[in-house]
Order: structure tokens, then C-alpha cells, then sequence
């Protein structure tokens, strides 16, 4: 059964909590009541609201995508979170982060970003209420994903290399998690997913089902807006796939299926599959499912998608999956690739890797969904991903 | 067994009032250059007047430590350094030096291990105590319930962030002393002297007469000088790891260590240098 939110403990069944420095604890604990103050505060929510319609171009529509559904045999809508503001769903969240963070009355934010969405969208935020911005980004997204490190600069964030571990998305989330222990008294975390400790994940889903709320509205069963037999959505810590599928958690006749990365192929081992492939463990502040070695060291996980290079996963969505809310699947790297292009060409709609994910696994299992009503979150725009793609067939 | 090694840290904090001086526990990760060379490193230490260890069992993902630790943990992972390892390195500094041993880690390893199961092995590697750098108070019945199993300590934390209900809690489930954070941050070397100290050891000492040890920001004989009033022991880490990384030979680290903390016991009696 889906949950409002955490036990008292910050618990959804056997996974989230908070496993952090005593340093951070007063900090999440204060964020926390200011969270419960703001989400119980009408003011917040106008606030939050305007934003949400005039700045960010909420509701994001949905579009009937008849050509793909034509060759695919079913019916294919897309969840345009890439038209939102930046370029996708990240903003939602960090425009409610940043409004909190005035509330809060800290004048810095620190944020991590994996393919630089987050980044850009917490920059932006951060333009918008002038507020001092510092990015960890893993040095090894900061080379795949050059675009998105010029526009976070441009909107005058400090984008900061993190040089340890694999360079990717988890190493920069440690490096913001140990700024911030040094720096809580006047700075806020913007963490980009629903994942870390507790009160982050249930913050981020309430700040992200606005997509599967919006949904509801658009596809309500009225004549040309049939409901959703299927909602499929990318999952790398899994914000936007918790955004659109926690209204919908226990509806009878929906089918959910959050994709992961399978990289290289699972049988590789390089791959981004923390719930297909992983086993529960703690990772940045969380009780989750991750990808861990015998001894309990966390593994680099793998995708060509910077945003699912990410070993664990939103404490919530093992919850799902251990309840079976949610079907957790995976697409490989080659296969992504193909959807990206395909979606490209059939629809003129350039997804971003992580969503060509979701895609990918649709195309493959088009078959057995023949006829269906098949929702996918287009989670992002692929304008970041367009060098490297490129850089893989010239 | 079990009962001396955690009675071992007890009379280790005993002895230190009686003589009016705060115990010195360095820092070192276990295994680094190599297992063999920490243990004569740790042999060093001893000879130069540390009176215990925290010995670090290497993880990928240390969210308490600065870059020096961390480096540390990372290069002792490349030599292979396991949990299993590191804790028989724990058991030769133990056998090697007579001195009581903490074993420091992080709370996904001890899960991995399952947590009954890792507080049995540290406890037959001699270790009298554990210190989980990302367990607070509120997470860490079943750990305090596995320690008090096999007779061997959990280490809790107290930050100068620490509100008084937490401190409360802290306090009520009887850590074997309370880890008190000197600066708000990870670990590392810090130029100037802490001003938490104080404040804070007399915060705890109000509640309890809980063992109180200092660390996080305390490298130099004279930042070990300015805690020494305040508290039970002192953790020196950074300082120490960064003499080990810098030297060219296990034999040239124990020597360099040695020297330096020959100086921070000096510093721990409380004589200026």
C-alpha cells in the first residue's frame, strides 16, 4: 500500500531514515519542520503555484504521439516534462527547494547534478531569488556533459569538479553531503532526487507528483483522453518516475514500470540496476536497495545516461518494489540509443538518454502491449546529450 | 576476553583523570602502505605515548572525512584491504601494543556483515569498542543492542550542532564515551583552534560523567593542549594519515609518526610546547 508519507522514523516499510553525521541531524530535523510548515501553508503553496504556472510552464502537456504509436501498435502519449523550464521535471523540485530555502532563511544553496539537469535547474532557481549557488558535478559528467556546465555557469553558479571515486553522480553527491556538513548553519542541500536521508525523499515526491497529478487531470477518460493502462518512466535515483507514478501507486488497472540502466548489459556488471541487480544497504544517509560488493562497499555503477550512472535508488521505490507497486525493468545502453534516434526521427522530440530509457523498454515490449494506452514520462530534453551521441557515430 | 578489552578503554580513561591528563587516541586507516607496515606504525605510536587507537576500516564512501581520509581509505582498498583484513590488523595492534582499540567505520559495511555478526568479529579481534561515523542516536538501537551482546562499546557522536534533546538521547543509551565533533565539517587539519570545545564539554559533562573524547579538526600539539582540560581523550587523525601517505617507506612513516606523537602526548599532559 502506497504511504502519505515516512513512519516517524522516516522509514517507508524497511527503507529510508536518516544514516548521517551527527553534525547534519539538527539540520535534516529542521528542515523537516520547515518542510511540514511550508507544504501546511497556503501562502507556500500560491507562492509555489505561480511560480509553477507562469516561470516553469506548468502543466506540461500531453502529447498524443501517433506516428511512434502508428508503428508500434498502441497508444503512445508522452509526458512533456522536457518542455518544462530547462529542459525538464528537475525544476519542480528545485523551485519548491528554493522557496523553502528563502523560508529557511539561508542565503547559500549546494546542489549535485549527474548530467547536469539538476544543476541548471538549481542554478536557476537560485538567479531566480538570488541566492549563492555551489554544483558538485563528477569530473567524468562534467566531460560528457559540457553544455549543461556552461549554462549553470551562466546563470552564475560555482560549479565545483569532483575528482574521487568514478566521477560521476555519486561522488558528487559525497562531495555536497560533506560541504554541507561543514557548511549547514547557512546553507541548504538541494538534493536533486528522492533519495538521501530523511526528510529528502518524501520532500522531493511531494514536490514532483505534481507530473502524475497534472496526468490524472489530462488523461481522465474523457472522449480522446483515454486513462493510462501503463505509465512507464527512466529511473536512476528516481524522481521522476516517483513524480508521475506515486498519484497513480495501488490504482487498480494501471500497470507501472519504472526502467533502469542495464549499460553495458546486466551480465556485464556494468550497469545502473539497483533494483533489478542490488541488494538493501545504506547509501548517502538512505535505507535502499544499491549495488554493493561482498564486503559492503558500494559499487560504480554504469549507463551512457549520466542521470541513471547512479548505484542506489529513492528509498520509496524499494518500498514499491518490494511491495509490487511498481515493476522495475531495464534497457541497455545500445538499446537507448536506438529509441533516442527513433523518437528523433518519427516524432521531431529529442529525448534525453535517460527517457529514451523508458522508451526503449515500450518498443520492446510493444508487442504484448498492443492496443494499450501507454504513458511515458519524457522526463528531459536530449539537447545535452546530442554531442555525445554524436561523438558515438562519427 | 571481551569484557577486558572494553575494561581495558575504561582504565585507560581511569588512569588519564588519576594523572590528570586526557588520553591520546591517533587515527590510522588500516593497511596503508601495507597491513604489515600499519602494524608497526601502530607499535610506534604506542612506543611514543598514545594510550589507544582508532584504527579505520577503508570505505568507498566516507561521508565523515576530508580528502586526506579519504585518499587514505581509497589507496587501502586498491592494496585490497577488506573489512576482514583490517580487523585482523586491528587484533595484531592489539596483541602488539596492550593498548584498547576502536574500530571505526561506516554503517553499510557493518549491515553487509550483519550487524551481530560484525560486532562478534570485532570483538574477537580484540577491538573494545566501534565507532560508525554516519550512526546517530536515532538509528542506533540495534547496534547498541549488538555491542552490549558481545561486551564491546558504541562510540555516539555529539556535534556543537547537537540540541539538547539529541544530547539527551545520546546520553541515555550509554555510549562507552561520547565522540565529541571539535569543528563543524569532516575530518582534516584546521589552522586555528576549535572554540566548540568548551561549550560543548560542558554541555555533555551537565548530563553525565560519560567518558567525553575530542576529535574532527585537532592536529597539532597545540589544538591538543587546548582540549586536553576539557575532556577524557583526544582523536588525532588527518595529521597522522597525512605523515603516513607523505612518507616514501613504512619504516620512514613509523619514524615521523613516532616523533610526532611523542609531541602531541607531551601536548596531551598538558605542558605547552
Amino acid at each position: 500500500m502506497r504511504l502519505e508519507q515516512p513512519d516517524g522514523r522516516g522509514r517507508f516499510g524497511a527503507y529510508g531514515g536518516a544514516f548521517a553525521p551527527e553534525t547534519l541531524m539538527p539540520a535534516l530535523a529542521e528542515l523537516e519542520s520547515a518542510f511540514v510548515d511550508a507544504w501546511a501553508d497556503p501562502a507556500f503553496h500560491r507562492d509555489l503555484e505561480r511560480l509553477l504556472t507562469t516561470y516553469v510552464g506548468r502543466p506540461t502537456p500531453v502529447y498524443h504521439a501517433e506516428r511512434l504509436s502508428e508503428e508500434l501498435g498502441l497508444h503512445l502519449y508522452l509526458k512533456r516534462e522536457d518542455l518544462a523550464h530547462t529542459g525538464a521535471h528537475k525544476i519542480n523540485n528545485t523551485i519548491a527547494q528554493v522557496l523553502l530555502t528563502t523560508r529557511m532563511g539561508k542565503p547559500r544553496v549546494i546542489a549535485e547534478t549527474g548530467a547536469g539537469q539538476h544543476g541548471v535547474a538549481t542554478a536557476t532557481a537560485c538567479a531566480l531569488f538570488g541566492l549563492d549557488c555551489v554544483v558538485y558535478m563528477g569530473e567524468k559528467d562534467i566531460e560528457r556533459q559540457a553544455l549543461n556546465v556552461y549554462r549553470m555557469r551562466l546563470l552564475g553558479a560555482e560549479v565545483i569538479p569532483v575528482t574521487s571515486g568514478a566521477g560521476t553522480l555519486k561522488d558528487a553527491v559525497s562531495a555536497a553531503l560533506r560541504d554541507w556538513v561543514a557548511s549547514v548553519g547557512d546553507t541548504h542541500y538541494v538534493i536533486g532526487s528522492v533519495v538521501g536521508p530523511h526528510p529528502f525523499p518524501w520532500m522531493v515526491r511531494e514536490f514532483q507528483k505534481v507530473i502524475g497529478e497534472e496526468l490524472r487531470n489530462q488523461l481522465d477518460g474523457s472522449p480522446g483522453s483515454p486513462t493510462p493502462d501503463i505509465i512507464v518512466a527512466p529511473v536512476g535515483g528516481g524522481s521522476n518516475a516517483m513524480g508521475i507514478f506515486y498519484p497513480y501507486a495501488g490504482d487498480e488497472g494501471v500497470r507501472l514500470v519504472g526502467v533502469e540502466a542495464a549499460g553495458f548489459g546486466i551480465r556485464t556488471g556494468k550497469h545502473g540496476a539497483s533494483l533489478g541487480e542490488g541488494s538493501p544497504g545504506v547509501l548517502h544517509g538512505a535505507m535502499t536497495y544499491l549495488l554493493q560488493d561482498r564486503h559492503g562497499q558500494v559499487l560504480e555503477a554504469h549507463s551512457i545516461s549520466a542521470g541513471l550512472d547512479y548505484p542506489g535508488v529513492g528509498p520509496e521505490h524499494a518500498y514499491f518494489k518490494d511491495e509490487g507497486l511498481v515493476e522495475y525493468a531495464s534497457v541497455t545502453d545500445d538499446d537507448a540509443v536506438v529509441a533516442f534516434h527513433r523518437l528523433s526521427r518519427t516524432e521531431g522530440i529529442i529525448p534525453a538518454l535517460e527517457s529514451a530509457h523508458g522508451l526503449a523498454w515500450i518498443v520492446e515490449h510493444a508487442a504484448e502491449l498492443s492496443g494499450a494506452t501507454v504513458v511515458l514520462n519524457l522526463s528531459g530534453r536530449g539537447d545535452k546529450d546530442v554531442q555525445q551521441v554524436a561523438a558515438m557515430y562519427d | 576476553m571481551t569484557d577486558t578489552a572494553q575494561g581495558n578503554l575504561q582504565s585507560m580513561f581511569a588512569r588519564a583523570r588519576e594523572q590528570g591528563r586526557c588520553a591520546l587516541l591517533p587515527y590510522l586507516t588500516a593497511g596503508i602502505p601495507d597491513a604489515d607496515a600499519s602494524v608497526e606504525i601502530f607499535a610506534a605510536m604506542a612506543q611514543a605515548g598514545a594510550d589507544g587507537f582508532e584504527v579505520g576500516i577503508p570505505y568507498a564512501d566516507p561521508l565523515m572525512d576530508g580528502p586526506v581520509i579519504m585518499a587514505a581509505g581509497e589507496a587501502a582498498l586498491d592494496h585490497g584491504i577488506t573489512v576482514d583484513i583490517a580487523l585482523d590488523v586491528i587484533a595484531r595492534v592489539v596483541d602488539r601494543t596492550g593498548k584498547p582499540v576502536l574500530a571505526m567505520t561506516y554503517v553499510n559495511p557493518v549491515l553487509r556483515h550483519g550487524i551481530d555478526a560484525f560486532f562478534e568479529k570485532a570483538s574477537d579481534a580484540g577491538a573494545s569498542g566501534v565507532i560508525i561515523a554516519d550512526l546517530p542516536v536515532n538509528e542506533a538501537e540495534p547496534f547498541l543492542a549488538a555491542a552490549a551482546a558481545v561486551g564491546i562499546g558504541l562510540v555516539l557522536f555529539a556535534a556543537p550542532t547537537t540540541d539538547d534533546a539529541r544530547l539527551d538521547a545520546v546520553i541515555a543509551s550509554e555510549p562507552v564515551f561520547v565522540y565529541a565533533v571539535a569543528e563543524v565539517g569532516v575530518t582534516g587539519e584546521r589552522t586555528s583552534a576549535s572554540d566548540n570545545i568548551a561549550g560543548l564539554a560542558a554541555r555533555i559533562r551537565s548530563r553525565s560523567d560519560v567518558p567525553i573524547v575530542f576529535g574532527v579538526g585537532i592536529s597539532t600539539p597545540e589544538q591538543v593542549a587546548l582540549a586536553a582540560p576539557h575532556g577524557d581523550g583526544v582523536i588525532v587523525g588527518t595529521a597522522v594519515v597525512r605523515r603516513v601517505l607523505d612518507a616514501v617507506s613504512g619504516a620512514e612513516a613509523a619514524d615521523e609518526v613516532g616523533r610526532f606523537v611523542r609531541e602531541l602526548s607531551i601536548a596531551a599532559r598538558g605542558h605547552r610546547t
